[in-house]
């Protein structure tokens, strides 16, 4: 990062006009790279790794076709709580609308369809939004007090009538709904065929990247398709449009924004209501497509890890996305193979010799030396044992973002004005 | 030298500030529990059922004297979940994390008590002590990345649930800390022998039932609440840095010691939440102990204002609401309407309170330029002259 900046200002000598923006662009442009070299080496490891051991599952067409299936409610509720922080409310009570979307896809869902029933958990959800956005915007409310507060009544009331309404339909009773009529699912023709074979050879990085992609090519669910959708239509909206703008100087400085005439309120409504409706699509997809019913209790806690994967990315869709992806595909791990399980820890042996190694470049010995120690613990954890038990695997993305947020805490930026309770006419 | 006398006028105005104070303290909650019984009857009405004849079912039932006994019960262990989160609370730290320290508290607690035999005292004082040191830590690790990290505690706290979760998860397996329960499949901790077990009181004549002998833990726990926030220098830095952190680092609060060591009791307080019921009622700590008790514990601290008594109420409110619902199954109620009922008064009370607090600012600027407008100029000359 520095080195980048260095030259911005070497250069600003000969065109003063143009530096700053030249700058940045190089900046960018350095990021991409370097994002983009470490996407490179993570593949090599993974690859390497799966060589080594014989652990097929790790890259194979069925682990990313499940991790892409865990990744998308993670995803879509950690978009929804992209919406609301970037307008500076933060929202917690993305979990209990989640819960409010499941429910909605479920009882209109089995009677009506699936698609009505992706519309009806985008208004359940929406409903819990606006709870939420009356509360903190227009009553001031502390966010998290009115978050749990919406996640205890979310919870409260798609209980109530689930067991109203759905005790004694058909294969349904008041903790499921029957079963909803699936969404299609879309493959690219011919892909399937083609990369299936390059899979099964094992060959080192081709039969990995043949197995990446066609995981992510065949049988995606349509509403995988729209979810991917909404996070570009999101990238666009939030950085692209002077909507946009608005809308996030309200999570950065709402009095600045105030004094230039942008209406706080309207825009921060907006952002809490999108959010909602985010988060019961997020509900819709785990009842629709993950499940074919509601269930009580589906949505486990995806709420509050969108909401980790949204940090983890930096309140950026494109570090979001990259968030919930590991998420994802750690869940996808555990259901699926213990013995693929096993072998991430010398994948995670592997990327923390690569931290050491740019640490000692940089001449951080002290993170070096750790990342070393902590390395050299995973072979030895990999050698002596044989599995990795299922609950150990269960907690690796929680102690991840645990670690991102106490290694990373000074590179993370998160909106400026982001939770404070901000009153038309007031001052900071 | 001026001698300040306190004129006739100013001594009527804080009197009746401080009448103002009390009556809108109250009002907050009860217009909470109004517009949450208001909520509750048009849902039950919408659904068929004659609002008022189900509360007249539910009071009736919570009558009678077992089901009073399983309302105390759940009040206490209620009421550490929800102390422990209060004590955060009261300088705006978000303890959401009271969930997990509770559930590994209780799960280690519960193994060191079936492990070793003690005179009965020292036994049951040794889980208890275990209990609040494993929730200390856990909501430690929140206090420290907090302080050293600048993380987020609502966020680590979530993540540390989840954590907690699994480890609990790991733990208990048999073979690691867990024993097979012989005729069920259920899996437990190895019971705590009678040494370590606090006898039941029987407080309520008539009832098969006892009431939890940690009871009393609880009000002593309510009482050490009290006089840390309102009467030690701890408490009043604490509640200094909730009311304004820059105005109590000036005045040399050291703020970050307040949060390890707030976070320290907070956990320590919920590490006790299992307590009653481990030592009570389970004697073990199995795959059906409750969870969710932290999530509770912030509804009632929310409702009960922080305050050691509105704690109290509050805890007995949700224990009674938990309770006496079980009956409106017999009834061909959904029993569920009383989760709409909670959400309801939870997010009712806090815009109650919010309200409350901008007209009592609002009434407060009214009085202030009132007293102004009077003509005060020989009251003042009397109060400044030597």
């Amino acid at each position: 990062m520095s080195t980048s900046t260095q030259t911005g200002t070497s250069d600003a000598g000969h065109t003063p006009d143009e530096d700053p923006a030249l700058a940045r662009r190089r900046a960018v442009t350095n990021k991409r790279y370097r994002l983009l070299i470490a996407v490179a080496l993570g593949l090599v490891a993974l690859s390497a790794v799966r060589v080594f051991s014989g652990a097929g599952d790790l890259t194979s067409g069925g682990t990313i076709g499940a991790a892409l299936s865990l990744a998308v409610p993670i995803g879509m509720a950690g978009l929804g709580g992209l919406w609301a922080e970037r307008a500076g409310v933060v929202n917690i009570g993305l979990e209990g609308m989640m819960i409010l979307g499941t429910f909605g896809a479920g009882w209109i869902g089995w009677q009506h369809g699936p698609w009505l029933g992706v519309l009806a958990a985008i208004v359940f959800g929406t409903l819990g939004g606006l709870v939420h956005s009356i509360a903190t915007v227009s009553f001031g409310v502390d966010h998290i007090v009115s978050g749990v507060a919406i996640n205890i009544l979310g919870l409260g009331v798609t209980q109530f009538l689930a067991s109203v309404l759905l005790e004694g339909t058909p294969g349904g009773g008041e903790s499921q709904s029957p079963r909803i009529p699936p969404l299609p699912t879309v493959s690219i023709p011919g892909l399937n065929d083609l990369l299936l074979p390059l899979e099964k050879h094992g060959w080192f990085l081709i039969s990995d990247l043949a197995g990446i992609v066609r995981g992510l090519t065949t049988n995606v669910s349509v509403l995988t398709l729209v979810a991917v959708g909404l996070v570009i239509a999101t990238y666009y909206v939030l950085w692209q449009t002077p909507f946009g703008l608005r809308l996030r100087s309200c999570g950065e400085d709402p009095y600045a924004a105030e004094s230039l005439g942008v209406r706080v309120y309207l825009h921060k409504h907006i952002a809490v209501l999108v959010s909602g409706a985010l988060a019961g699509f997020a509900g819709a997809y785990l009842a629709i497509v993950a499940a074919g019913i509601y269930r009580e209790g589906q949505t486990g806690g995806r709420g509050y890890i969108g909401l980790a994967a949204m940090i983890f990315g930096n309140w950026r869709p494109g570090g979001l996305v990259a968030g919930a992806g590991l998420f994802g595909y750690t869940d996808a791990m555990q259901l699926r193979n213990a013995e693929a399980v096993h072998a991430l820890l010398l994948v995670v042996a592997l990327i923390l010799a690569g931290v050491a190694i740019a640490s000692v470049i940089r001449r951080r010995f002290v993170s070096a030396v750790i990342s070393t120690v902590i390395g050299i613990l995973m072979v030895v954890w990999y050698a002596r044992t044989d599995a990795l038990p299922d609950q150990i695997t269960f907690m690796t993305p929680y102690i991840t973002t645990l670690l991102v947020l106490a290694l990373a805490s000074q590179r993370l930026r998160m909106p400026k004005a982001d939770g404070l309770v901000y009153r038309r006419g007031g001052s900071r | 030298m001026t001698t300040t006398e306190v004129t006739p006028a100013a001594k009527n105005t804080v009197q009746a500030d401080r009448i103002r104070r009390v009556a809108l303290t109250l009002a907050a909650p009860l217009l909470a529990i109004v517009i949450s019984l208001v909520i509750t009857s048009l849902v039950l009405v919408s659904t068929g059922t004659p609002a008022f004849h189900t509360f007249k079912i539910m009071l009736d039932y919570a009558a009678q004297p077992r089901t009073t006994t399983l309302i105390i019960n759940s009040a206490v262990t209620y009421y550490f979940a929800a102390l422990a989160v209060a004590v955060g609370f009261r300088m705006n730290l978000f303890n959401i994390g009271v969930d997990g320290q509770y559930r590994l508290a209780a799960m280690l607690a519960a193994s060191v008590g079936g492990a070793v035999t003690l005179p009965a005292p020292l036994h049951v004082s040794l889980i208890i002590g275990v209990a609040a040191l494993v929730g200390a830590m856990w909501a430690g690790i929140a206090g420290l990345l907090k302080v050293y990290r600048g993380v987020s505690e609502v966020i680590s706290t979530i993540m540390l649930n989840f954590i907690a979760t699994g480890l609990v998860a790991y733990l208990l397996a048999p073979g690691r800390l867990a024993v097979t329960t012989t005729g069920s499949n259920n899996i437990g901790t190895k019971e705590i022998p009678p040494s370590g077990r606090v006898p039941g009181i029987d407080l309520i004549p008539g009832s098969p039932l006892q009431v939890y002998g940690l009871l009393v833990l609880a009000i002593a726990a309510g009482f050490a609440y009290w006089f840390l926030i309102e009467r030690t220098r701890f408490g009043f830095e604490l509640r200094a840095t909730g009311l304004n952190e820059a105005a109590a680092v000036a005045s040399g609060v050291n703020v970050k010691r307040m949060v390890l060591v707030s976070m320290l009791i907070s956990g320590g307080v919920a590490g006790l939440v299992g307590m009653p019921q481990l030592l009570g009622s389970s004697y073990n700590y199995s795959l059906d102990f409750p969870a969710g008790l932290g999530f509770t514990g912030i509804a009632i601290a929310l409702l009960g204002r922080n305050t050691a008594i509105g704690v109290a109420i509050g805890a007995l409110l949700f224990g009674f609401l938990d309770n006496s619902s079980q009956i409106l199954d017999l009834e061909g109620v959904a029993k569920e309407i009383v989760l709409i009922t909670q959400g309801v008064i939870v997010l009712s009370v806090v815009v109650a309170y919010e309200i409350v607090r901008r007209y009592r600012i609002i009434a407060q600027q009214r009085d202030v330029g009132r007293s102004l407008a009077q003509p005060q100029q020989p009251v003042v000359a009397e109060g400044v002259t030597p």
